[in-house]
């Protein structure tokens, strides 16, 4: 039984394999396209913030948190944070990261947000997506890193999509649990007054679920952000590179540098984009 | 004119329906169809007529369907069989088989909705909840902010409008509810238990409130409640649902002196009476009073007479031997403060006002109806009498 078993191997491996050459063969126009579509945006936002003087940039980003929160703290944080990035000597690959987590959760939002609400209203599409959302979850990065790297070449989109990859789950389930957890007592308030869906959607579900959605996308920001190292192993610049170059070089100082800029990053991003705490709970 | 009419409703929860239709056919229970089918039945033939300007209460215990029945108006709960028609533009409309957008039409401008637990959206200020059928009807933000201050004044919250909805109490989250569903004009109000989320007082004053809006602006109001003493205090007319039918339909005095199952009995043995009986179910009768030579014996001894004209209208009184003075009682019975020898009142008066004015007086209160006319004497016994006969 046993060696039956191990001499009728099941071609898995080869199966994926041709699968992936099909793909790199028949549909090499698409993936290219992708690539440069995708690249060219993420460049155009690095270069476009590149551009802009670092000290200018950093008093943006903190007039921006000021704008959001109305917190003089938070500004302050902010603008000391990226103080502390320049003067490490990690801008550029800071910059470089933020442009890949900003068009990541793009990705993500834009598809993520109305996959969730269409899932919420069809309990069939939620039953048919969630197995796919807990493989994307729990399969190593790794494992689709390579496939990616074939069909998109070396570079930053291949990071790009590993990234969406990983984080796209969030902002699905989170929007999901958002619309479903919409009271019925509220739902039916609306049809008692004659909503049509449409109505309903944006006058009582999007905004009983915001802080949800809210929540998920945030989650969505700190999953792209703790990609960056694996992004940077398939050639996509940011503050990844440092760190892998690091870790291969054994030097320490390095490696404390720039995780030190991740986590600045990390903690400004997630500050900025949670929502302000509501003053009262509210029924 | 008939606003709300139900016609052989049955509602039917859960898949096998058909089925469970046919199961009540034959005569069985809600139990047993359940057993059989796992589908509830959520009513079953169920004819009511809701009169225009008149307030229905559905009164039962939780499971009883008068919910469901409810909400079988504005299309929330589906209907197995049978229809549901209301007046809609000046002409009835059977909600039961209309397509998607008459419903709609029917929801936004003829039906509006009370909730139980408000119901309030909590990220809207209370303006923007009391404008939201507005909004839905897609009107403009300068006409529908008009219309919004306007009922949030009728119902005393117009310096509240700014506010969110959790920074008021309760009380005052329902009379949000009640100007939401105002604003829409619609002349049909469904009330889903809308006082039973309150405390008592509050309930009360709601109540009260609720009562004399009715009296300015004459809605058809469907309301649903568990409490006997809630429903029998608003309803013009009172059906009492068990098991998803309805049992006894008809005005607060009838369910109160002639409950037609033990089942409602039961439930009328434990209210108040005051507030329901009228004189002229608790008075001796016009043509069973005690009369000598053309005029009415007010006491045993003959010493207290009143006399009648022609139309048996009392005109005035003698007591013992003295001619005495006749008070009148108009509007206002609570009120009623003029020194006099007999007190005359209109024979719809209240038990408890009755009582009230009987503490005024060591004779009779002499009962007349609209035209005058003595209609029947009400003393002591009477009173104990009619508590009494209840509490037996």
């Amino acid at each position: 039984m046993y060696d039956w078993l191990t001499e009728h191997k099941i071609p898995l491996g080869p199966w994926i394999k041709s699968f992936v050459d099909f793909l790199n063969q028949h549909l090499q126009w698409l993936f290219d396209g992708i690539s440069l579509v995708l690249g060219t945006l993420i460049e155009g936002l690095t270069g476009l913030l590149l551009a802009t003087p670092p000290l200018l940039l950093t008093a943006l980003f903190a007039a921006l948190a000021y704008f959001l929160h109305r917190s003089v703290k938070l500004a302050a944080f902010t603008f000391v944070a990226f103080l502390v990035v320049i003067n490490l000597g990690y801008w550029q690959p800071t910059i470089e990261t933020l442009s890949l987590v900003i068009w990541a959760t793009l990705v993500c939002v834009a598809v993520g947000v109305p996959l969730g609400i269409a899932a919420a209203h069809r309990p069939w599409l939620y039953a048919g997506i969630r197995p796919i959302l807990d493989l994307m979850q729990t399969i190593p990065t790794f494992v689709y890193l390579i496939p990616t790297l074939v069909l998109f070449g070396l570079g930053v989109v291949p990071g790009l999509i590993s990234t969406v990859i990983f984080a796209l789950p969030a902002p699905i389930r989170l929007t999901h649990l958002g619309i479903t957890s919409v009271p019925t007592q509220l739902r039916e308030a609306g049809e008692a007054f004659g909503a049509t869906k449409r109505q309903l959607l944006y006058k009582v579900e999007l905004p009983h679920a915001m802080p949800t959605i809210m929540a998920g996308i945030t989650q969505c920001i700190m999953l792209s952000l703790s990609m960056v190292v694996i992004a940077a192993l398939v050639g996509a610049d940011g503050l990844g590179k440092p760190v892998v170059r690091a870790l291969n070089s054994v030097n320490i100082g390095m490696g404390f540098e720039a995780g030190a800029a991740i986590v600045l990053l990390a903690i400004v991003l997630d500050r900025v984009c949670k929502r302000p705490e509501r003053k009262a709970g509210g029924r | 004119m008939v606003a709300i009419q139900f016609d052989k409703v049955d509602i039917v929860f859960g898949e096998r329906r058909k089925q469970a239709l046919a199961l009540l056919d034959q005569g069985k229970t809600r139990d047993e169809i359940l057993a059989e089918t796992g589908a509830v039945i959520g009513a079953a033939g169920i004819d009511l007529a809701v009169e225009r300007g008149e307030i229905c209460v559905l009164m039962g215990l939780s499971g009883s369907g008068k919910s469901t029945v409810l909400r079988a108006v504005n299309g929330l709960n589906p209907v197995a069989r049978g229809g549901v028609s209301v007046r809609h533009d000046g002409a009835p409309v059977e909600v039961t088989d209309c397509d998607a957008d008459r419903l709609r039409e029917i929801r936004m401008r003829t039906v509006s909705m009370v909730f139980q637990q408000f119901g309030l959206l909590p990220w809207r200020t209370v303006r923007e909840n009391v404008g939201f059928g507005l909004e839905i009807r897609g009107m403009k933000a300068a006409e529908r902010r008009r219309i919004v201050d306007e009922k949030l004044a009728m119902v005393g919250l117009a310096q509240w409008a700014d506010k969110h909805a959790h920074e008021l109490s309760g009380g005052m989250q329902q009379r949000v509810g009640l100007a939401r569903a105002f604003a829409t004009d619609a002349d049909i109000l469904l009330m889903d238990e809308p006082f039973s989320a309150l405390d008592p007082l509050i309930r009360d004053k709601m109540q009260d409130e609720l009562l004399e809006l009715q009296r300015r602006i004459q809605k058809t109001i469907l309301f649903v409640s568990h409490d006997l003493d809630e429903a029998m205090k608003i309803g013009n007319k009172i059906a009492i649902m068990e098991a998803g039918r309805i049992v006894q339909c008809g005005t607060a005095e009838d369910i109160l002196l002639r409950p037609a199952t033990p089942y409602v009995a039961e439930f009328v043995k434990h209210t108040n009476p005051l507030n329901v009986l009228r004189g002229h179910s608790v008075m001796t009768p016009a043509c069973s009073v005690r009369r000598d030579d053309g005029t009415v014996l007010l006491d045993r001894d003959g010493l207290v007479r009143m006399r009648v004209d022609a139309g048996d209208r009392p005109v005035g009184v003698e007591v013992n031997g003295r001619e005495g003075s006749l008070g009148r009682v108009n509007g206002n019975a609570g009120a009623f403060d003029t020194p006099c020898d007999i007190i005359v009142a209109p024979v719809e008066l209240k038990l408890a006002t009755t009582i009230a004015l009987k503490r005024k007086t060591d004779h009779p209160i002499i009962f007349v109806d609209a035209e005058g006319k003595l209609a029947g004497l009400c003393g002591d016994d009477e009173i104990y009498g009619s508590l009494l006969r209840r509490s037996a």
